[in-house]
């Protein structure tokens, strides 16, 4: 077979040594496609986005393209989506709200941000508190109540409870004598003569004359149920000496070792709709009424 | 090995080294187009693709019949609905596409390339059009080549603007199958459709237009993975269009004188003019050969005319070549592979299919806490439920709790569970146990879900866990 020799076909470039000619053999067409194709885009998009680097800030381009406005406009579209929710949520009451499973799960999800945001870092975001600093949202011991509207109320205006320091107040031997009793009343084994000494010590009128604090007893003083094994400062007889003789949210000037308990209005910070959602997922924890 | 039998051997090297021809497109193959048996089965196999235009027509329940609803995540096969949940049987669908298509690669080559794949069936109907247009392969290339006139202009117009209306159809039908078919037309002609249904029209017409009207063999060559796979399925027993080289050779034109010392084969080169990939199949098995069986035709319209016995080329095995007997297909170790994996799929997709589970449950157990303890002193646990309802209407179940005695079951909304149809709006589920019920700190439970309906008879059952403080 007659060998193929494909160069003579092949123009040259004219230059030749001892025989050997330089071939022009152009690169492939698709080559020579993309390779233009590859200018021509480069250049479309110099004009149409911001690219070239100037003293002060870069050129716009003819599109305003910018990475700010794309975002915004993210989030824009973002809120268009939840706008028309948002809106029953406000028209909801608490009730309504908690009834109907999708808004039920709607608010809940929303909440699940404005949660991290504002309130996981004192109360975890599970709502399961800091043991003896921040109240555990998560159970149903409730200081100010667990209802949906008391816990609209609760973050709308924030709360503060109170209790006198008993130092000076009380005789140390009646300090420790509640102390006593406090921890028996947690187990269901205070004796009768504890609870005339825990009305006769002024404690009944904040935590009620049978210890089961101000929401059961309906006082609105925001004072702990000592009945059940729930502890808002500690459990230990150590953790209930401090809180009685230094009370809660004395001025600290006076009584430095004084439990400090704020719970800050977050009616400023955050709209009611997002208020209404947060209560629902404090709700849905667990320990809602 | 005799001294002749070396020198042939060297020549051997040379020879196939001279028929090394890398077809990369420098230009465009203009294939004759001739009737026959295998002209035929090729328009069988492609007229197998108007179900491809007229399939999203079909409706069912108001319903298109096939419709990949990807914005809701349901895939609807008449009266099948595919949820996300279901898609393991993808996995198998594509195992069978696959093994079929390495058994039938096995037994008979690429028949899929030859006489189904969208790329030889598009190209077919775009050179069939060229042809009807320009004429003859000899007329094409003087037209190709000639300078642009009046009468050049007019053909080539006409027949661009005919492969693009099929481009048009080609991906419309495509898009058609992501939306309903009338909404869709109307959001096309009335402008109005989104702009993925523009990009992805845009981009199906394009592929359609370049890959058939322009690449046509180049995909086969070089872009389309199928068909490197399909050429190392090939082994000795495969039935493939075969040049019988002992009757062939030596060819040579046909010529009173001589032709008794000829083989069978008069070079007349038909059989390279008819094929779509330009392959010459007397120098054997071309990784460019789609089995198409256009050279048979020609080759035997040939003998026929020169009376000599059909099937110089025709479907045979190398085996049946060397004049070996062909195993029969149950012995052949690689059919029996393909048989039973294609069996297992089958078999995996009919199960899959036919025990869609009405109802994709799943119970999560909360985190953060582990658990919760409560004013009386019991422990509750929280879960989150997510249940999807396949089915069309709404389901309502009671829930029971096993491995737990005396557990206490909060529901969200009454004292059962009702699943809206065709929802998935998670809730949650409260479990309260008194402390001296926990041995341990984990205690397995199962969470029983039953139909109230009696006629449903759904049973769901899911494991999970309830953490307590331990001991």
């Amino acid at each position: 077979m007659a060998k193929k020799d494909k160069a003579p076909q092949v123009a040259d470039t004219g230059h030749e040594w001892d025989g050997i000619r330089e071939l022009t053999n152009p690169p492939p067409r698709w080559w020579m496609i993309s390779l233009h194709a590859s200018w021509i885009f480069c250049l479309v998009y110099l004009v149409l986005y911001p690219s070239i680097p100037l003293l002060h800030g870069s050129t716009k381009g003819l599109l305003g393209w910018t990475q700010i406005k794309e975002f915004k406009e993210a989030v824009a579209e973002n809120d268009a989506i939840k706008a028309p929710y948002l809106k029953k949520v406000a028209d909801m009451d608490g009730q309504a709200l908690m009834a109907d499973p999708a808004m039920r799960n709607f608010a809940e999800s929303s909440a699940k941000a404005l949660f991290g945001d504002n309130c996981a870092a004192c109360h975890g975001a599970g709502g399961q508190g800091a043991a003896g600093l921040f109240p555990n949202l998560a159970d149903d011991d409730w200081l100010f109540g667990g209802d949906f509207d008391t816990i609209v109320e609760s973050i709308t205006d924030g709360r503060e409870g109170s209790m006198p320091a008993h130092e000076g107040m009380i005789e140390d031997a009646q300090i420790n004598q509640m102390a006593d009793f406090v921890l028996a009343a947690a187990q269901g084994k205070a004796s009768k003569q504890g609870f005339i000494r825990f009305d006769e010590n002024g404690c009944s009128g904040c935590h009620g004359e049978d210890a089961k604090g101000g929401v059961i007893n309906d006082l609105g003083s925001g004072a702990a149920n000592l009945t059940d094994g729930i502890w808002r400062f500690g459990g230990s007889r150590e953790d209930i000496l401090r809180t009685i003789r230094y009370g809660v949210n004395e001025d600290p000037a006076d009584v430095p070792k004084t439990r400090i308990a704020i719970m800050p209005a977050f009616g400023e910070k955050l709209s009611p709709e997002a208020i209404k959602m947060l209560a629902v997922k404090v709700h849905q924890f667990g320990g809602g009424k | 090995m005799s001294e002749q039998q070396q020198q042939h051997h060297v020549e051997d090297l040379y020879a196939d080294a001279s028929h090394w021809h890398v077809n990369a497109g420098d230009e465009t193959i203009h294939a004759k187009r001739i009737g026959g048996r295998f002209r035929n089965y090729r328009w069988y196999g492609s007229s197998l693709w108007i179900l491809f235009f007229i399939t999203p027509f079909f409706r069912w329940n108001e319903q298109q019949a096939i419709l990949f609803d990807i914005p809701h995540r349901q895939f609807h096969l008449w009266a099948l609905t595919i949820w996300p949940q279901d898609v393991w049987m993808l996995s198998l669908i594509l195992i069978l596409l696959a093994i079929t298509l390495f058994a039938v690669t096995a037994i008979a080559g690429r028949v899929w390339c030859g006489y189904f794949c969208f790329q030889s069936v598009w190209t077919d109907w775009f050179t069939w059009l060229e042809d009807k247009i320009e004429g003859n392969p000899i007329q094409r290339r003087r037209l190709d080549a000639a300078a642009w006139s009046m009468r050049k202009v007019k053909l080539k117009t006409y027949k661009h603007s005919l492969w693009l209306v099929i481009s048009l159809l080609t991906a419309f039908s495509f898009t058609a199958y992501f939306a309903d078919v009338y909404a869709l037309w109307q959001s096309y002609i009335s402008l109005e459709a989104p702009l993925i249904a523009w990009v992805t029209l845009g981009t199906i017409v394009l592929c359609t237009y370049v890959f058939a009207g322009f690449m046509r063999e180049q995909v086969c060559f070089w872009l389309c993975p199928y068909a490197r796979i399909q050429s190392v399925m090939i082994d000795k027993d495969t039935e493939l269009p075969t040049y019988d080289v002992a009757r062939g050779e030596p060819r040579g034109k046909l010529r009173a004188q001589d032709s008794a010392s000829h083989g069978d084969c008069i070079d007349c080169r038909l059989c390279v003019g008819v094929c779509p990939t330009g392959v010459d199949i007397r120098e054997g098995l071309s990784e460019g050969c789609i089995t198409c069986g256009l050279c048979i035709d020609a080759c035997d319209s040939i003998m026929d005319k020169v009376n000599r016995p059909r099937g110089l080329i025709r479907y045979a095995s190398q085996k049946e070549m060397q004049g070996i007997d062909l195993p029969p297909l149950f012995k052949r170790p690689r059919v029996i592979t393909y048989a039973i994996v294609l069996c297992l799929s089958l078999g995996g997709i009919i199960y899959g299919l036919s025990h869609i589970p009405p109802v994709e449950l799943s119970v999560i157990h909360e985190r953060q806490p582990l658990f919760i303890q409560m004013s009386d002193g019991s422990i509750l646990n929280k879960y989150t439920i997510k249940a999807v309802n396949k089915t069309p209407h709404t389901l309502e179940f009671q829930l029971r709790i096993t491995g737990l005695d005396a557990v206490k079951i909060k529901l969200p909304d009454g004292d059962s569970i009702k699943l809206e149809a065709k929802g998935t709006i998670p809730f949650h589920v409260y479990l309260r146990a008194k402390p001296d019920q926990l041995k341990q700190a984990r205690t397995k439970i199962v969470f029983i879900l039953e139909s109230n309906n009696t006629n449903d008879k759904i049973k769901l059952k899911k494991k999970s866990v309830f953490i307590g403080p331990g001991r």
